[in-house]
């Protein structure tokens, strides 16, 4: 273990190995490493972002679908409410519109009911008469005899 | 093993061989000779880094990343993290340093993985074939297992703490320091001798802590061979010592993976913590 001359060449070998290192070696190494370092680091914050605006994508649809909701309610609501006015409406219509009919017919069968009473009268009136007539045997002046006649018919 | 004498030479040849550098001789001294087979496997080891993280970086995508760019990507930030922590000042050099360190001697201590007695073989096969004597064929593996490799490395580190230091406070700042800290300017001398004592050691703690680790666990895995050395299949013995080998090379290599990674865990962590405090004030 006495030292020689090769201590010299290792010493130098080593240094020689050394510097190749630091000069080819080392820094294309550790740049590539620091590089990847930070297109790690930038993914993970873009990942970071993207997972970000999912969730407020995700709020804003919520919130859209909420609104609509509520919209359609509404809208369902009022078209029931008019559905019901307009039944309403309908209804009363009819009832005034039978009503006025009912009136109407009731009047008419007033004044035919009045109309065939008047026309019996008369005849039963006629009747009387003629009955008189063939009853005296003799001719009556209707004339003479109106004011009689019609205190009959009234008595009827 | 014929006879105890005889079995006792062929052990302390086999593990003398085993620790034997394949050494070229350059000059006249001890110190003038180059270890082959250490230059050859750090050489292998430093390629095979290189080459997969120079490979991944150049290619290195902020996309997707493939399974190999994700394993280096994976120790890259292990490290940075590590340095993030340690170390607070600014510096191009350091966290390279510490990944560097951290690959490269815990590839060169996994030569240890590799059976011990296998890559000599080879070579000694080889050697054998080219008609040379394979008892010549010396060859150790495990590059942080020569004390030249971890004292190499630890005085290189030894220099960019100096480097670290003289950028962060200046020349001025960084020699005031020699003469003041820790005990004042008036106190210059033993603030002087405390300095140098510290400088000194940490290269020599650093480089000894982990060849110490590896040339033991290289030795252990030596020893766990010498029980069937020379072995015949005629003999009971070798039945029974065979299985001890399996079960304590198993053991040891197990184990022996924590090591080499512990160790070149604490190469690294010790480094950034020794280049922090050069560019810290005091």
């Amino acid at each position: 273990m006495i030292p020689n001359l090769t201590l010299v060449i290792q010493g130098f070998a080593f240094f020689a190995v050394v510097w190749l290192v630091m000069k080819f070696g080392w820094p294309h190494i550790i740049k590539a490493i620091e590089e990847r370092q930070a297109k790690i680091a930038e993914g993970l914050a873009a990942a970071d972002r993207a997972r970000q605006e999912l969730a407020d994508a995700d709020a804003r649809v919520a919130d859209e679908i909420r609104k609509a909701r509520a919209e359609a309610a509404g809208i369902i609501d009022k078209a029931q409410q008019q559905a019901n006015q307009i039944v309403e409406k309908a209804r009363n219509d009819a009832i005034v519109e039978a009503t006025k009919q009912k009136a109407i017919a009731a009047a008419d069968i007033e004044a035919q009911a009045h109309k065939a009473r008047e026309e019996l009268r008369a005849q039963v009136a006629a009747l009387a008469v003629a009955g008189a007539q063939k009853i005296l045997k003799r001719e009556i002046d209707s004339n003479a005899h109106k004011a009689l006649i019609d205190q009959l018919v009234t008595e009827i | 093993m014929a006879s105890e004498e005889a079995g006792s030479v062929n052990m302390t040849g086999y593990i003398q061989h085993h620790l034997q550098h394949l050494q070229l001789s350059v000059g006249d001294g001890a110190f003038m000779k180059i270890n082959l087979d250490t230059l050859f496997f750090t050489a292998l080891t430093g390629l095979v880094f290189l080459l997969l993280f120079l490979r991944v970086s150049r290619k290195a995508t902020a996309g997707v990343p493939g399974k190999l760019q994700c394993a280096i990507e994976m120790v890259v930030q292990f490290v940075d993290g590590l340095v993030r922590e340690t170390f607070h000042g600014k510096s191009r050099i350091i966290a390279p340093l510490a990944i560097t360190i951290f690959c490269l001697v815990f590839l060169m201590n996994f030569m240890d993985m590799i059976p011990v007695d296998f890559l000599p073989w080879l070579w000694g096969s080889g050697h054998a074939l080219a008609g040379h004597d394979p008892a010549h064929a010396y060859l150790r593996v495990v590059p942080t297992a020569d004390f030249n490799t971890t004292l190499g490395m630890a005085l290189t580190v030894f220099l960019l703490i100096q480097y670290v230091g003289i950028k962060h406070k200046g020349v001025g700042g960084f020699f005031k320091e020699w003469f003041t800290a820790p005990f004042g300017p008036y106190a210059f001398p033993a603030n002087l001798l405390l300095r140098v004592i510290e400088e000194c050691v940490r290269p020599i703690s650093l480089s000894l802590r982990l060849f110490g680790n590896m040339y033991a666990g290289e030795l252990i895995f030596i020893l766990i061979a010498v029980m069937t050395l020379g072995a015949g299949l005629t003999y009971f013995s070798t039945y029974l010592l065979g299985a001890g080998q399996f079960i304590a090379g198993f053991a040891w290599t197990a184990f022996h993976i924590l090591v080499i990674t512990l160790q070149a865990f604490i190469f690294m962590t010790l480094t950034i913590v020794y280049l922090s405090m050069a560019a810290e004030h005091h």
